[in-house]
């Protein structure tokens, strides 16, 4: 019985997805174009570089990490923005339905569509590229853990924002990825950024992800304790996220945002 | 007749003002209690606050015994609402949109209970009909449909004809009359045609300025007070509320 609400948030988007093929390409398309793009850049690099450095690993394997993090975190604010764009709040939370299983509904579709995307990514990186995920090896299983709370934590949290200042600021979900991959040092040590950055760096679980990869490149084997440290604190942010959005939700209760929202209300 | 809906000196401020001042009345069982009043009077936020989008300052509800302030889904699981201010996903198809929301509702037999609302409220033709694309009386029936879902003991109707044609309102009217006297639902009801209301509720409830000014039979409280007509009463609320004696 406490599936069912959750089934039906999943039920709604699947809906969607049938429905309109534009939807689609959010969850393979740009993935796709970023790998085919960041394929050929490594390859020329290739060329160019001294003999015996492979860039494919490194750039390629860093892009499509970064994609699936970038994944998910669209997915879990994609699938609430559905709501905000069809007005659907009142008819929703008007129903039994309550925040925890809403919340884990928007999770487990974002998984459903990452998993896709995901596997696009390799096929591609694969096959054109000659990507190989299995040198990695167990490390990749972490990796794509924290990516995936990560990715989880700035999805519920982005849309607790917009539950809280209105549909316009959509704007705000959009650009996450490319505010934090600087600080996450997707494609460079995190030794090369100035001190304030590194101190930023460190709490945020994604530089521990790259930084581990980067390792594996160099032949050595990532900080276990390192990567159990990135784990806890995606774990912390994805229930810090989760607590803010239950926050935003009583005020918006309370104050009758909810129940009157739209983007004139709110703003 | 047993009580579905109770609510006790329900209070809600916005700021400075006072939108519902610590108003209490029943809903019981086979009834239609008409909520009626001026724009701004308070019944949209009394009907929020039942179908708990809205928190109240003060106050309580109780649906069927269930406390909507700590028995939540309990207590909207027995509830149901049909507004002209909530539409339903216009993205989605009729039959979608029943699905996801007898599923919200915990719905049992979704599937035949979707097949015999489709044919309740005439809508197989239109099942595979994205709602956005609907008519506004066509997405009334089904926003009525959805609202039956989960055989509600409580149903609030917000305003359910104000987009229909004469007919199909009177077909409607007809309808949600007979799942009063023949089910076991409590119906909250507001409307602007008084016309409907006195031939819909069993019992109205006056509100102006967030309290109940006036409560007893449709047919028979204009006369009490003086006025020939339900609508000239009401009149009379919006206008010069105090002239009915409010204490």
């Amino acid at each position: 019985m406490y599936f069912r609400p959750v089934m039906a948030v999943m039920l709604r988007y699947s809906y969607l997805l049938r429905g309109t093929p534009a939807r689609w390409m959010p969850i393979f398309a740009w993935v796709a174009i970023d790998i085919v793009l960041w394929g050929f850049i490594s390859r020329y690099l290739n060329s160019v570089a001294p003999a015996g450095i492979n860039f494919v690993p490194a750039f390629l394997g860093a892009v499509l990490l970064f994609d699936f993090f970038t994944r998910v975190m669209h997915g879990v604010a994609g699938v609430f923005l559905e709501d905000v764009w069809s007005r659907s709040f009142l008819n929703l939370f008007a129903s039994p339905l309550t925040i925890p299983q809403y919340l884990l509904g928007l999770v487990l579709t974002s998984v459903v569509t990452s998993l896709i995307g995901l596997a696009v990514m390799l096929v591609l990186a694969t096959a054109l590229f000659g990507l190989s995920f299995f040198s990695y090896g167990l490390a990749l299983v972490p990796f794509l853990l924290i990516l995936f709370l990560v990715g989880v934590a700035l999805g519920v949290f982005t849309s607790a924002m917009v539950l809280r200042l209105g549909p316009s600021a959509e704007w705000f979900v959009w650009p996450v990825p490319a505010v934090v991959s600087p600080f996450a040092g997707v494609f460079y040590p995190i030794a090369t950024l100035p001190h304030w950055m590194q101190g930023v760096s460190k709490l945020l679980p994604l530089s521990y992800v790259f930084e581990g990869l980067r390792t594996i490149l160099a032949g050595g084997t990532p900080p276990a304790l390192s990567l159990v440290w990135g784990g806890c604190l995606a774990v912390a942010y994805v229930l810090l996220a989760c607590w803010f959005f239950a926050r935003v939700y009583r005020d918006a209760v309370r104050t009758g945002i909810l129940a009157r929202y739209s983007a004139e209300s709110v703003n | 007749m047993q009580s579905v809906l109770s609510i006790k000196e329900l209070r809600k401020v916005y700021g400075e003002k006072v939108a519902v001042d610590a108003i209490s009345f029943e809903v019981r069982c086979r009834e239609i209690v008409g909520l009626l009043g001026p724009n701004g009077a308070g019944k949209t936020t009394t009907i929020s606050m039942i179908l708990g989008v809205l928190s109240p300052e003060a106050g309580s509800i109780h649906i069927e015994g269930a406390d909507l302030a700590t028995h939540r889904a309990q207590a909207l699981g027995r509830t149901n609402f049909a507004a002209v201010y909530a539409p339903l996903p216009g993205n989605l198809t009729v039959e979608q949109n029943l699905r996801v929301f007898g599923l919200l509702y915990g719905a049992e037999g979704l599937s035949e209970r979707i097949e015999v609302l489709l044919r309740e409220f005439d809508l197989v033709e239109l099942r595979r009909v994205k709602c956005g694309v609907l008519s506004s009386g066509e997405q009334t029936r089904v926003a009525l449909a959805k609202a039956m879902l989960n055989q509600p003991h409580l149903l609030l109707l917000d305003e359910p004809t104000a987009s229909l044609d004469p007919a199909a309102a009177r077909e409607i009217r007809a309808r949600i009359r007979n799942l009063a006297t023949s089910g076991q639902v409590g119906i909250l009801w507001t409307s602007h045609n008084m016309y409907e209301v006195q031939e819909v509720c069993d019992r109205v409830l006056f509100l102006s300025h967030g309290k109940i000014l006036l409560e007893g039979d449709p047919k028979t409280l204009p006369a009490e007070h003086g006025k020939q007509t339900l609508e000239d009463l009401f009149v009379t609320v919006a206008r010069e509320p105090l002239t009915l004696g409010q204490g």
